[in-house]
């Protein structure tokens, strides 16, 4: 089994295209869809990777990160922000509360591929 | 201090009508015809004594000769140099223009005008874009299907074998997924496309519930039986419910209904009612249920002919309207902010602390009528989560109950300050496009 990602979407349609290809890809892929248990989820399945929409049920992936962040067991997990919310405040929020990386919606499978391959590796 | 530009003219004007030579009137001043030529043609300021005298010679109040339209322009023209100072216009000339130029001055005064209007159209467009939040979940739901249809699709052009079963399933959600794409660029264009008040037409999930249930006066005859129908089946035969959040907070709206009619029966509480002077709090112990269940519940009673419906206005913790019934004696804002005079939000200041107060809207004087407000909080994340508010206001119209001295006198509202006609508000955030007022008490 490949490199394990945990994908915090609430989107059925891209949680099953994400999965279908990375998983021939190699990858184990877990998904989650509710903001208010996200962190709880990521200690759960201690994921390589965690892909992280923003606008979630229940709790946005702004706060769900600061919480990965803040916890001495996720915060070296590498976080992937794929959003809509792709203003340059946005951006800069992720940043400033410890994205790995940044992705806007609408997205292709190619680069989400790429980063998150880049973000194994580093 | 009188302004020459709104008298030379009018000095003129005055003379000429009476059949007085320029000459006399310069006599009779004490001033030199040239001089009184130069006044005339709007090219020496004239004031006071002197004014108070040639006022006298043509036999015309003094205020006549300083006041009328002339004033608005001398003002506008101020600004208007004031907003474009490197132009250098000639301020300490605007007299003469005006005098002078009287209908290239208007051109420049409508101009202004104009332009203070487009601006503000312009900034309350802006913010409705920045702060809208339907727009704003709108186009998240948007770019979330056009995210999923191109994955997807992707997969189906890359993917040279895949298995029928998984084509199959792509497909399917292809095809729902741009079902929904479509829908929601549909309702984007609807919302973005329609302007100006009162054509605006359903453009939120909250206005399409307040059509649905405005239709039939907030009740809802269906949910009042004791075999009620299905709640999913009123959704879908009403067409103002579009969307499906809209279609989502109809269903939590009715299911609330539904529990309120259960807990307090059409009958026995439209009889309660009136015998309690429809007093909420005498309501919502007769029952046992919270005043703001009974607010909705008498917000939904059938509307009698001739007495007025009775309103409910709900915000929530950050004051924005989520619930609105207006009344023919108060009406409601669409958009932005309300009045900050309303008990809704004296309410919102002090938590469960009711608040009875007689109101009359600035736009209807002489008609008063009576609210009550309440607001209460609500832990939905558990005792270590945060409190959230909920304030509602309930308006009863004077045909109902009358506001008695109890009361105390009627406290001047409005809409909201923009569509609001009282001066000296207090409270006031912006001004009004209303050009007449009525004093504030």
């Amino acid at each position: 089994m490949g490199q394990h990602v945990l994908l915090i979407e609430d989107e059925p349609n891209i949680i099953e295209a994400i999965r279908f290809f990375l998983s021939r890809d190699g990858w184990k892929v877990s998904c989650h869809s509710d903001g208010a248990s996200a962190v709880a989820e990521v200690a759960r399945v201690s994921p390589d990777v965690v892909v992280l929409d923003v606008m979630l049920p229940n709790r946005s992936g702004f706060d769900i990160l600061k919480d990965l962040r803040a916890d001495p067991a996720t915060q070296a997990t590498p976080v992937l922000m794929l959003t809509a919310k792709g203003q340059t405040k946005d951006r800069e929020r992720a940043a400033h509360l410890g994205t790995s990386a940044f992705m806007t919606k609408p997205f292709s499978n190619a680069d989400l591929r790429e980063m998150l391959r880049s973000l194994i590796q580093a | 201090m009188p302004r020459t530009a709104l008298t030379g003219s009018r000095i003129r004007e005055r003379r000429t009508m009476l059949g007085l030579k320029q000459a006399d009137l310069a006599r009779i001043a004490g001033i030199s015809p040239s001089y009184l030529n130069l006044i005339e043609h709007n090219r020496r300021r004239i004031a006071g004594k002197l004014l108070g005298t040639i006022a006298q010679a043509l036999s015309v109040d003094l205020s006549l000769l300083t006041q009328g339209a002339e004033a608005e322009h001398l003002a506008q023209l101020t600004e208007a140099a004031a907003s474009l100072p490197d132009t250098n216009a000639e301020v300490d000339r605007i007299d003469e223009f005006i005098g002078r130029f009287p209908g290239w001055a208007g051109l420049v005064v409508g101009q202004q005008r104009r332009i203070a209007g487009l601006e503000q159209r312009v900034a309350g467009l802006a913010d409705r874009l920045a702060h809208d939040p339907f727009l704003s979940a709108s186009l998240h739901e948007v770019l979330s299907k056009v995210s999923a249809i191109q994955s997807t699709a992707s997969i189906l052009e890359e993917t040279e074998d895949l298995d029928l079963v998984w084509q199959k399933r792509f497909h399917r959600n292809l095809h729902a997924d741009s079902q929904k794409l479509a829908e929601g660029a549909a309702s984007l264009v609807d919302y973005l496309e329609t302007e100006g008040e009162p054509d605006l037409g359903m453009v939120s999930p909250q206005e399409e519930l307040e059509a649905s249930l405005n239709r039939t006066g907030f009740h809802v005859a269906a949910l009042e039986r004791a075999l009620p129908d299905s709640i999913d089946r009123i959704i879908a035969h009403d067409p103002r419910l579009k969307s499906d959040a809209g279609k989502d907070r109809a269903r939590a709206y009715l299911e609330q209904y539904r529990r309120d009619a259960t807990q307090m029966p059409l009958a026995a509480f439209s009889d309660a009612a009136a015998a309690a002077r429809y007093d909420p709090a005498v309501l919502s112990h007769r029952f046992g249920t919270d005043v703001l269940a009974v607010f909705r519940r008498l917000a939904s009673l059938p509307e009698v002919a001739g007495v007025g419906r009775i309103g409910l206005v709900i915000c929530d913790g950050a004051g924005a309207l989520t619930l609105r019934k207006a009344t023919e004696l108060m009406p409601l804002p669409r958009f932005g902010a309300a009045c900050a005079l309303w008990p809704l939000y004296q309410a919102m200041s002090r938590p469960m602390a009711p608040v009875r107060a007689a109101l009359e809207h600035a736009g209807r004087p002489g008609q008063p009528f009576l609210s009550y407000a309440i607001s209460h909080p609500s832990y939905p994340g558990g005792f270590s989560g945060p409190a959230v508010f909920e304030a509602a206001m309930l308006i009863l119209p004077p045909g109902l109950v009358e506001p008695d001295a109890t009361v105390g006198v009627p406290q001047l509202v409005g809409t909201s300050c923009r569509v609001c006609p009282a001066v000296d508000c207090p409270a006031r955030r912006e001004p009004s496009v209303l050009s007449e007022g009525f004093d504030t008490r």
